[in-house]
């Protein structure tokens, strides 16, 4: 267990270094003087000498790249271009905003589509099977937003039940919180029931093929307990690596999500400094959500062992 | 039998997407960029079949000119990751020790990286047209594809026959170029008709959050994102592309599975 643990955390370094160097060699990368697009044509030349010293750019890129990870490391994103402010606690704010919604919709999608797809195995090429799968795939092909938007044009402009536009934190108003988030993990929710239930379904098929459940059948045991005890735990293992796959997943495309219900999240963040050439911004939320993803999935194969301790074995 | 119904529905929608995108690059009912302030905001009618929209533009012929645009983006990033990707993959998988260490390490890394995050990234460097969206979906797929192909290669080099085609004294080049790249090509397969599916719907989200294809040439992701200050007022502007958009996923989707449970005979359904 202790070695497993060890090597995972040891297989986040590379991949890390590397998200760090993919988001510093962004801004390399963009054609033209950085220091010039962002200031505009205007500037003068006293004004561009003076950015182009604040970010480092006057020394080797190499050189560049440790001072930038060095501040980095210790959470100095920079600021922002377009108000000033410290890119990081910025981020952090949008991000309670995401990460709630995103956390809240992949629970309710998971309590939903692990039992569909273990009774779509059970019955498998039954009419119940067929309408699981079916419904799982229709939900499936669906982009977030268009469902998004549905959503809003049915509870919010023809039966008026949820306001359209806006959004109030928690701390401020509860209730009026609660109809602003609502349709957002409703939307997430149904979508990624889809790629879960099919998932679900796939490995309680293997597993029910097993011999160990013949075996619990064989000795009488009643069949909510073959499930629930043998078949669930067992083909639960697969369908938790997803799930760590669509938090990552969902993190890096709520952007659209956000615009559609205009939430002030970390996508939509992202997607307004690309907009306005705030590359300080642009490169803290790339990093952070690349980073994000990362410690998620290490704590989603952290916990692997739970469900299948021949993982840690091997 | 689900089986065969998977496949002629999938076939059959991805069929009329295919026939859509080539009807339009030849002819649409209406010119899709030509603005009639008369006509703005019709509802469906029998001259204009889904409607117009805020500049009088014929919706149908948008949503074709849409199709269009979207299966040559999918079409033209799929065909670049899967030879890019195909290509290391094979090296890598055919070669191994360092060479194989060293790129799978990278690989791993890109594929631990959201892949719209690594595709937005991209954008933000090419800027938003087709040719820098197909670049930054192609890189943003090509770890997978590379995993796949790396996969299969280290299964097939294994075989008698690549031992055979070493023996008779042919290269190493040409047994990799004659032999393992032809045999691998099964499982790519499934991955690029998965992949078709998921690029299309990038392409669509990013072309809704207005970092795709710009204005005013169509695609479905910014045809929905420009219907939403009329949504209610016009709500078909928003209906049609979502549809587009959601059959064609669809007819990936079944089409996939058939193509999976044929190639993988673990899966057959009892």
């Amino acid at each position: 267990m202790f070695g497993y643990l060890v090597r995972r955390l040891a297989m986040t370094i590379p991949t890390l270094l590397l998200v760090a160097i993919t988001v510093f060699a962004l801004v390399r990368l963009i054609p033209g003087d950085p220091v010039q697009v962002m200031l505009g044509d205007s500037a003068d030349p006293a004004q561009l000498e003076q950015l182009r010293r604040q970010m480092g750019l006057d020394q080797s890129i190499p050189v560049q790249f440790g001072y930038w990870l060095a501040k980095v490391a210790v959470g100095d994103f920079g600021h922002s271009i377009t108000n000033g402010l410290a890119v990081l606690p910025l981020i952090l704010e949008r991000f309670q905003v995401s990460a709630l919604i995103v956390l809240v919709a992949v629970t309710i999608a998971a309590c939903v589509a692990v039992p569909a797809g273990l009774i779509a195995a059970w019955r498998q090429n039954s009419a119940t099977d067929l309408a699981i799968t079916a419904g799982a795939t229709l939900l499936l092909s669906i982009p977030s937003f268009w469902l998004g938007l549905l959503l809003l044009l049915l509870f919010g402009l023809k039966l008026k039940w949820l306001p359209v536009i806006g959004y109030v934190p928690f701390s401020d108003n509860f209730g009026q919180a609660l109809t602003f988030i609502v349709l957002p993990i409703a939307t997430l929710a149904m979508i990624e029931i889809g790629a879960l239930t099919r998932m679900s379904r796939a490995s309680s098929i293997e597993v029910l093929r097993l011999e160990y459940v013949t075996h619990a059948r064989a000795k009488g045991a009643p069949e909510w307990r073959v499930l629930g005890r043998h078949v669930l735990p067992n083909a639960f293992a697969p369908t938790w690596t997803l799930i760590g796959l669509i938090l990552g997943h969902l993190l890096g495309g709520i952007a659209v999500i956000e615009t559609v219900f205009t939430l002030p999240g970390l996508g939509r963040l992202l997607v307004d400094s690309i907009f306005a050439r705030d590359y300080p911004v642009v490169q803290g939320c790339l990093l952070f959500t690349a980073v994000i993803y990362v410690v998620v999935n290490l704590i989603v194969d952290l916990c692997y062992p739970l469900f299948d301790p021949r993982v840690a074995a091997e | 039998m689900k089986m065969r119904a998977n496949t002629a529905i999938g076939g059959f929608l991805i069929g009329i997407l295919f026939a859509t995108a080539v009807t339009a690059a030849f002819w649409t009912p209406f010119d899709p960029l030509k603005v009639n302030l008369r006509a703005r905001l019709q509802p469906p009618s029998a001259l204009y079949w889904l409607g117009t929209d805020e500049f009088g533009r014929d919706v149908l012929s948008r949503i074709m000119a849409g199709a269009a645009t979207s299966v040559f983006v999918s079409v033209l990033t799929v065909t670049f990751a899967v030879i890019i990707g195909a290509v290391i993959g094979v090296i890598t998988g055919y070669l191994r020790g360092w060479t194989d260490r060293i790129i799978m390490a990278v690989n791993d890394a890109l594929l631990a990286f959201p892949g719209i995050l690594l595709a937005l990234a991209v954008m933000i460097v090419t800027g938003a047209n087709k040719f820098g969206i197909v670049l930054a979906l192609g890189i943003a797929y090509i770890p997978s594809v590379v995993r796949v192909v790396r996969g299969t290669v280290l299964s097939i080099r294994e075989r008698e026959y690549i031992e055979a085609s070493r023996v008779i004294g042919n290269s190493e080049l040409y047994s990799m170029a004659r032999h393992v790249l032809p045999n691998s090509l099964a499982p790519v397969a499934v991955l690029a008709t998965s992949m078709f599916g998921w690029v299309l719907l990038a392409e669509s989200a990013l072309s809704f959050l207005g970092l795709g294809v710009p204005p005013p040439a169509p695609t479905w992701g910014n045809l929905l994102a420009a219907s939403r200050p009329y949504m209610e007022s016009a709500a078909w502007l928003s209906i049609a592309p979502g549809i587009c958009i959601a059959l064609t996923l669809l007819g990936i989707n079944l089409l996939g599975d058939s193509l999976r449970d044929r190639l993988d005979p673990r899966m057959v359904h009892g």
